[in-house]
């Protein structure tokens, strides 16, 4: 099916064939990093080692160098962690939910996204590991046969219920993430000349040759695989929200619990997902391929979920007072006016104001506010999980023990640490990886890119404007040829009315000469074969087409019989009037 | 007779799955098709059968399932009967709420491997697998459907050369086996 509705907004943009998607995205790969990358990952490495350093410090000294006291006993660091796991879900909602619901625009999004995921979900597990103490009796999580007896984890706890999600949750979304990387690695090792890089990428492509079987098996596997990776995504911070909720603290121990963090973990990982790729399309030159739509469309994942958040927050607060317990209205009473209610209302700003901004359309297609409130969120969802985790601890059930936390240089260091190693781990994989699925994103070029939607593939007018198609042997393309006359065109009409509409229609926009003819094509719709149809009816100067209102509109649709309503819904009369003061 | 292998190659994928409509229609049997991207509607034409992973992943799957609740019932309940906050672990249905996630976690985790190595496997696409496609463009924007006069002898050579040159193909190629 190579038609989707002309509406739509074009994926895919510019005239883009399939060779220019392959050289478009091996590029980077291809040639020599620009400077700021080597400036960049040189920053990042640093502030990794520092935070290695912090951690075999942390290792070497106990987590008495933490900030932990008597009665926060837990604070940065599984702050950190449930950040780290609520930034990873993105990644395998893009790939998956969005694949089962058909959504193309996660092509440009996800192989990215995913990496952001596996790397994001490192980050989170070394916070539980170092919080061990021991760490290098970390593997007593598993329930493995041992010298002590008859001693097995305890699988009632939901401690260990998160060391089966966030390692079944890792494993399978780099095996998701490997499986349509695997065509990929095949083209670039296909491309490469210099020997050894063309044996590493034979290595990492496991000799992929693109067979039809092949093709047939990696559409059903990654189906199935993100059927079942849907419910995973939301099982996983359910269980993490069951390391709270299923204890008895005020403040923690509600049945909003499981939804809230879901919401909350896919708004801050979308949120994650638009500050990288802001960056990785300007720097990599892919903006045909993740444009304002894309950026569009996350924002109002943005919205909706920052929205179902906000409505958690209030239900807390709600719930805690209908519920008549003095413990669980302390503790919210407490959050938003006690000593650290300036990190309550830090939260409460980024989480639940700033997403409602969303809902002007000019701000959420705008790059430059987009990646402004990208960062606020994160910042905001870091503020989440602090909030919960260090102002439900720090005034408990006995005052006696009431204490206020300050994090030490080592906090710091260890979650400033984590993201200098998560940027070294991403900046390696946005030279070396190809950062869009190029198979994919060529699935979509004949039914979402720019060239076909207009009328024209790239090259031979594959589709002309009035369905026609440039080879014999079309049984495959006649219904949807047929269809697309169906949808497109408008009544048919007899010469005289033709003659007659064409002259109406010069009339009120004025006669041209085609010796002085502008590049129509420059107006955004308008393409090569666009271009001849409008040329044939006489118009070939932007000051024509300028003075075009509805009713001429009209008049256009009627004699060029295709995309009834494009030119209006592109506003071709304001484009004119710009491009003939250019 | 020498088996020839006939390579038709496309610049596009619709023209390639024109062809090898018109191809099959006159009997010949395509015998492999080499694309950068799936073809939708290619597999029934060439006759490639639906593949069984999604079956194999739900045995996995089930493996995985049957192994969690035995592992969980020996551990919780035969093995040591935990105590915990005065709630012992009486028997494997009364416990069976906390059992759920870790059920449901591993479940999806041999569902997900086991159909993922057992696709590896199967595509033999393994780490250090050579690469069998015939041109390089085919990772890139070629498409070629591979034509065996073996398995086409009510065709002759040279007649199956020139059913395949009338359709829309930009290159060809043979090889000689």
């Amino acid at each position: 099916m190579h038609k989707e509705s002309a509406i739509r907004e074009p994926l895919i943009l510019g005239d883009k064939t399939f060779k220019q998607i392959t050289d478009d995205v091996c590029r980077p790969i291809e040639n020599q990093a620009p400077r700021g990358w080597y400036i960049l990952i040189t920053i990042a490495t640093v502030i990794a080692l520092y935070g290695v350093g912090c951690i075999l410090y942390l290792i070497g000294e106990g987590i008495g160098t933490w900030g932990l006291n008597n009665a926060v006993d837990w604070a940065w660091d599984i702050t950190n962690f449930v950040w780290w796991v609520g930034i990873g879900h993105a990644g395998t909602l893009i790939s998956a939910v969005l694949l089962l619901f058909r959504q193309k625009w996660r092509m440009a999004v996800n192989r990215s996204a995913e990496a952001m995921t596996i790397f994001a979900v490192i980050m989170a597990a070394i916070f539980p590991g170092i919080h061990m103490g021991r760490i290098w009796v970390s593997y007593w999580v598993l329930p493995l046969p041992n010298q002590f007896g008859s001693l097995w984890v305890n699988f009632n706890s939901p401690l260990l219920w998160d060391v089966f999600a966030i390692s079944t949750y890792f494993s399978v979304s780099l095996v998701f993430w490997y499986i349509g990387l695997i065509p990929d690695f095949a083209t670039i090792r296909d491309r490469m000349t210099k020997p050894l890089t063309k044996k590493i990428y034979g290595l990492l492509s496991f000799g992929w040759s693109g067979r039809a079987k092949h093709w047939n098996r990696f559409e059903i596997v990654s189906l199935v695989l993100a059927g079942i990776a849907t419910p995973l995504v939301f099982s996983v911070h359910s269980i993490v929200s069951f390391d709270f909720a299923t204890s008895v603290i005020p403040g923690w121990h509600t049945t909003i619990f499981p939804p809230y963090f879901v919401a909350g973990a896919v708004f801050s990982g979308f949120a994650m997902v638009q500050t990288l790729m802001l960056i990785v399309r300007k720097v990599m030159h892919l903006e045909a391929y993740i444009h304002t739509k894309h950026i569009e469309y996350m924002n109002i994942v943005i919205m909706v979920t920052g929205s179902i958040v906000g409505v958690a927050y209030l239900t807390e607060l709600f719930m805690a007072w209908y519920s008549g317990v003095e413990y669980e209205s302390y503790a919210f009473l407490n959050r938003a006016t006690g000593p650290m209610a300036w990190a309550y209302w830090v939260m409460m700003t980024c989480n639940v104001i700033s997403p409602q901004l969303m809902w002007v359309k000019k701000w959420r297609r705008s790059l430059t506010f987009t990646f402004i409130l990208s960062i606020v969120v994160n910042i905001g969802m870091w503020f989440e999980r602090f909030v919960i985790i260090v102002t439900s601890l720090y005034r408990g059930h006995m005052p006696a023990s009431w204490a206020y936390f300050y994090p030490t240089w080592v906090d710091v260091g260890v979650f400033v640490g984590t993201i200098g190693i998560f940027t070294v781990l991403y900046l390696l994989y946005a030279r070396y990886f190809p950062v869009l699925a190029i198979s994919e994103v060529k699935t979509i070029l004949k039914s979402s890119g720019e060239n076909y939607k207009d009328g024209f593939g790239a090259g031979e007018g594959y589709y002309g404007a009035d369905g026609s198609h440039g080879h014999d042997h079309h049984e495959s393309h006649d219904e949807v040829v047929e269809n697309t006359k169906h949808e497109e065109t408008v009544a048919e009409l007899s010469e005289e009315e033709i003659a007659k509409n064409k002259s109406t229609l010069l009339d009120r926009i004025g006669t041209a000469e085609a010796s002085e003819a502008d590049d129509l094509k420059q107006i955004s719709g308008v393409g090569p074969v666009l271009e001849k149809t409008l040329n044939s009816i006489g118009i070939f100067k932007f000051e024509q087409v300028s003075k075009m209102t509805s009713e001429e509109y009209n008049l256009l649709d009627s004699l060029t019989k295709s995309f009834p309503g494009r030119a209006e819904r592109d506003n071709w009369a304001a484009q004119a009037t710009e491009l003939m003061t250019k | 007779m020498a088996d020839k292998i006939i390579y038709a190659m496309y610049d596009d994928d619709d023209k390639l799955l024109d062809g090898a409509r018109m191809l099959v229609s006159k009997g010949i049997h395509v015998n492999e098709v080499f694309s950068p991207m799936p073809i939708h509607g290619l597999d029934d034409v060439i006759g490639v059968r639906h593949t069984r992973l999604g079956i194999a992943s739900f045995l996995y799957g089930l493996t995985g399932l049957m192994l969690a609740t035995l592992g969980m019932k020996y551990f919780m309940i035969d093995d040591w009967m935990m105590n915990i906050g005065g709630k012992p672990s009486f028997s494997y249905l009364e416990n069976l709420p906390a059992f759920i996630p870790i059920t449901f976690e591993f479940t999806v985790l041999c569902a997900a491997h086991g159909m993922a190595i057992t696709y590896l496997l199967r595509n033999k696409t393994l780490p250090g697998m050579p690469a069998s496609n015939p041109d390089p463009r085919t990772t890139d924007d070629m498409f070629v459907m591979e034509i065996r006069t073996a398995e086409n002898t009510k065709y002759s050579a040279d007649e199956l050369q020139s059913m395949v040159k009338s359709t829309a193909i930009v290159e060809l190629d043979e090889k000689t086996v």
